[in-house]
């Protein structure tokens, strides 16, 4: 079993795990760090989109071994203390999560979403939020919040 | 209104965990010493077991045990129950119930039953060893066409000829002829509901574990009734007594129906743990959820309407063939039949209804409730005819609805089909919907539409619900195995602090918050100081569980009458305290008066002096901690009209929802942010069904819709935005005045989408989901 090393929320982390483990298995069984979930098998869902190297990746398609020496960050480093992120706060004003399995793969999404397309309209943001599934929402919320999340990560 | 108190947008208590990473979800839980289970599955829809051989797989690197049926059986473990019992046509006093191991014996009759599991030290050593299990089978041909089942010359189960588990009838038939003899014009539809896969976006997943030392169980399980799962493992499992089997439901990552049933996976792994002596952990993967998830609807239906020559409602016959799938799951048998017809009576006055339902097994997964579960079968079917009907005779669809409302002045109202409707105002509904749709607009905008080559549409759908089921002795009375009541306990803390427990669980519906509000409101306490427990068989009362929109009905009601009861006895308290007449005593906003006197004590400093009794009214229990059951004496009804407005491209199919407007009116709204996100993820739910969503079988019960590249989930740039509005007729029949939300834009979106549709079409019929291929080939037969 290799030995795999990467940061993840800025802590240097390592595990011996088999070569055939996810990154984001390896997240949440070898780190447990359980704020990232799973909720498809196919790469469809995005519950699993983690940052690497600040870039939103779906956990699930990439091997742990493939992080080795990455900077990854979880929502769980999201905050910083008991200050949200713009992008959480606004998830919460705009009641953007219902039963809150999607939710962390979603501000993930959000945020490089935003990165991306600074001054995205609506159109663009349900364009670009594709391979995120929501089944509470119908993402009316999610939608609002993440153009309110962009303007208060922009100001 | 208070800022917490009922009628306040107050954010929710829920998200901080949620939106940080902190949620505690099923699978998020791991036990020392854990191990996993995998299961065996049939690859076919239906086949004999002529042999299994385990010895293979009970040797690869750490394996555990490899369990069939047969051990299953011979441990005396219950088959998996259906609760709700149906009598049929002429006299017949029970369906037909072929029994459902949790693990086959003999034969397997869907693809994904479960034949065996493999329990391993690790998931993918688990996994390897479900590889391993060698089945021989002797492959049968599959009855898969919901339509056609009952003449099959195929039978699935000994117990059911002809395939049939019911064939079960409500209303007068003769009245309904009568009605048809007289009509001026009959409208005639048939329709299908389209099979779902309800995907809440957590998969299923259980931990089960057995304590040697107290001879305990605990199931962790993704569930929306924990009391309900503890009841069917012991009552009918037989796995664990009662009181020896805790179960847990921590957050529930969505549910809409599917995490009610108990499942073959729950009861197998906590029969195992103890057999095996170590927790085992079971997360089902995607491609098991579209497997073995209870799927919904799937009706194939036709439906006569009767009219005069005014387009008043005569009469309404339907006949209605409805896929109960391979086994009987755990409510399925009520969902077409009572869930469903009767419902058939809508917002109308509709004077004679007639419908029966043959209830048939196939080989694919069982049916059971899903968001709505009967409701949006019996609305869709409904309000297609009632939209054919107004095309036919040429009369504005909304004013063919307007002239056959049950009036705001004629209720209580009973219908022909059982129910008895309690309040409502459905033309203000319908008048406040036309506004904020702006209909006086659309025939500007059609031709906008048509000058850039484009159709566009505008489809009604005026809905009712009755959510709650209750009461109970009505339920039994229908065949239901179960009370249909809620609980609460509501515990003063000695420092002021309030603890609520009640037999709910939220999956997504924010009852943390909603629940705090309401306490907030009756008793006086401030939000932060309330605690809602609910999901743990160990801490709350038993209760019923969240399903059929009744949390807030039922289980807000049992907290109202919770709450009066510590008001009364926080009364005698400060009556003894304050030296005055318990008739004096009043409480308002969490403090307790002398009448016309500036003497009062805060609820706080009652509860004090109840858990320190020390000069106390005589012969009084010390302590402030009371507890209510709450069973209704009817259901609640809400209703509503939502429009939908459709601009379709004749050239390629391509539908774009342009607008969508709902009105509802659901009573009394603790938290109108709250119930706003239940309509947008109902409509959501219900646009997915009429547009996106099939779950389909081919010939050979090869369920080829598997997995999120083939089964269209509603994804962002799918939805619009939505405009959402309310009227209210606060329920007179709970303390609330509620009626509930959580499945209303699921009943109501489905019809004002494919009325729409085939508005823009020109087409009198567009079957579910309406696609880009079949809008087009609508399109062009209009030609
Ligand atoms: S788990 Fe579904 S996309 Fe990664
Ligand atoms: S909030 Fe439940 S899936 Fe998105």
């Amino acid at each position: 079993m290799p030995t795999i090393s990467m940061t993840v929320n800025g802590n240097a982390v390592s595990a011996d795990v088999d070569v055939r483990t996810l990154l984001v298995h390896f997240i949440r069984d070898n780190i447990g760090l359980t704020g990232t979930h799973v909720g498809c098998d196919t790469s469809q869902c995005g519950a699993c989109v983690v940052h690497v190297g600040g870039k939103s990746v779906k956990s699930c398609t990439m091997l742990a071994v493939q992080a080795e020496g990455a900077d990854v960050a979880t929502i769980e480093g999201l905050a910083s203390g008991d200050e949200m992120h713009p992008m959480q706060a606004a998830f919460k004003e705009h009641h953007g999560l219902q039963c809150g399995f999607c939710t962390p793969g979603m501000v993930m999404s959000a945020i490089d979403l935003v990165n991306n397309n600074p001054g995205a309209d609506e159109a663009t943001i349900r364009e670009q939020l594709d391979g995120n599934i929501c089944r509470c929402t119908g993402y009316h919320n999610i939608v609002k919040a993440i153009q309110d999340g962009a303007s208060r990560m922009g100001g | 209104m208070s800022e917490t108190g009922i009628g306040a947008a107050v954010k929710r208590t829920e998200d901080q965990r949620f939106l940080t990473g902190a949620g505690n979800f099923v699978d998020d839980i791991n036990l020392r010493g854990q191990s996993y289970a995998s299961f065996v599955r049939s690859p076919h829809a239906h086949a004999k077991i002529k042999g299994i051989n385990t010895s293979a797989a009970a040797a690869m690197p750490g394996v555990l045990a490899v369990l069939t049926g047969e051990e299953l059986v011979a441990d005396g473990i219950g088959p998996l129950i259906c609760g709700w019992n149906i009598a049929g046509k002429h006299g017949v006093e029970a369906h037909n119930s072929p029994p459902h191991h949790a693990l086959a014996v003999g034969k397997v009759n869907y693809v994904g039953d479960h034949v065996a599991v493999v329990i391993a030290d690790t998931k993918a050593e688990a996994d390897d060893g479900a590889e391993a299990v060698e089945v021989d089978y002797e492959v049968l041909t599959a009855v898969v066409d919901t339509a056609t089942a009952q003449d099959n010359t195929i039978q699935i189960h000994d117990e059911a000829p002809a395939n049939l588990c019911y064939d079960w009838e409500i209303g007068d038939a003769e009245a309904t002829d009568a009605a048809f003899a007289d009509a001026a014009h009959v409208t005639t539809i048939e329709v299908i509901n389209n099979r779902l896969i309800p995907n809440a976006v957590e998969p299923r997943a259980c931990l089960a574990e057995f304590n040697k030392g107290t001879g305990d169980w605990t199931l962790y399980v993704t569930s929306q009734n924990p009391h309900l799962h503890r009841l069917v493992i012991s009552a009918f499992n037989q796995v664990a007594p009662e009181h020896k089997l805790r179960v847990i439901a921590p957050d529930v990552g969505g549910g809409f129906g599917s995490k009610i049933f108990i499942y073959a996976e729950e009861v197998v792994c906590t029969w195992a743990t103890r057999k095996i002596g170590r927790p085992i952990k079971w997360t089902a993967q995607r491609s098991e959820s579209f497997l073995s998830d209870a799927h919904g609807r799937d009706h194939v239906s036709k439906a006569e309407l009767a009219l005069d020559a005014d387009g008043k409602f005569l009469g309404l016959r339907v006949n209605t063939k409805a896929n109960l799938g391979a086994y009987l799951s755990t409510f399925a048998t009520a969902v077409p039949t009572y869930l469903y017809a009767t419902l058939l009576a809508g917002n109308y006055t509709t004077p004679a209804i007639y419908c029966d339902v043959q209830g048939v097994f196939t080989n694919t997964a069982p049916v059971d409730a899903l968001r709505g579960a009967g409701r949006p079968e019996a609305t869709y079917l409904l309000e297609r005819a009632v939209e054919t009907a107004a095309r036919e005779l040429k009369i504005d669809p909304a004013e063919l609805r307007r002239r056959n409302y049950i009036q705001p002045d004629a209720f209580p109202y009973q219908t022909p089909v059982v129910h008895q409707y309690d309040i409502g105002d459905y033309g203000a509904s319908l008048d406040k919907a036309c506004e904020m749709a702006d209909v006086a607009g659309f025939d500007a905008r059609r031709k906008e539409s048509e000058a850039n080559g484009k159709r566009r549409g505008l489809g009604y759908s005026s809905y009712i619900e009755a959510c709650g089921i209750a009461p109970s002795a009505a339920v039994g009375a229908l065949g239901g195995g179960v009370g249909l009541y809620e609980s609460a306990d509501i515990r003063f803390n000695a420092t002021g602090n309030v603890t609520v427990m009640t037999g709910t669980h939220s999956q997504g519906q924010s009852h943390q918050t909603t629940f705090a509000q309401v306490v907030s409101e009756q008793l006086g306490v401030p939000m932060e100081n309330i605690e809602v427990v609910e999901g743990d068989t160990d801490k709350g009362p038993f209760g019923m569980g969240t399903y059929g929109s009744r949390s807030l009905v039922v289980g807000g009601s049992a907290i109202v009458k919770a709450a009066d009861k510590i008001v009364a006895k926080g009364k005698i308290i400060a009556a003894h305290s304050l030296e005055a007449a318990e008739e004096d005593i009043e409480f308002a906003d969490g403090i307790f008066t002398v009448k016309n006197t500036n003497k009062s004590l805060t609820i706080g400093e009652v509860a004090f002096t109840a858990y320190v009794p020390h000069n106390y009214p005589e012969g009084l229990e010390p302590g402030l901690h009371e507890q209510a059951f709450y069973d209704p004496v009817n259901f609640s009804f809400p209703a509503g009209v939502h429009i939908c407005e459709v601009e379709v491209d004749p050239a390629t199919g391509e539908t774009d929802i342009v607008r969508y407007t709902a009105v509802d009116d659901f009573g009394t709204i603790i938290n109108p942010m709250i119930v706003e996100g239940q309509i947008h993820g109902g409509i959501g739910q219900g646009v997915g069904q009429a547009m996106l969503e099939a779950a389909k079988y081919d010939e050979n019960g090869q369920l080829v819709t598997g997995s999120y590249m083939d089964y269209t989930m509603p994804r962002a740039d799918d939805l619009p935005s939505f405009d959402v509005g309310t009227t209210s007729t606060p329920s007179p029949l709970n303390p609330l005045g509620a009626k509930g939300c959580g499945e209303a834009g699921a009943i109501a979106a489905p019809p004002a989408v494919i009325n729409a549709i085939t508005d823009a079409c020109g087409v009198a019929h567009i079957e579910m989901p309406a696609t880009p291929e079949k809008v087009w080939q609508a399109c062009q037969a209009a030609e």
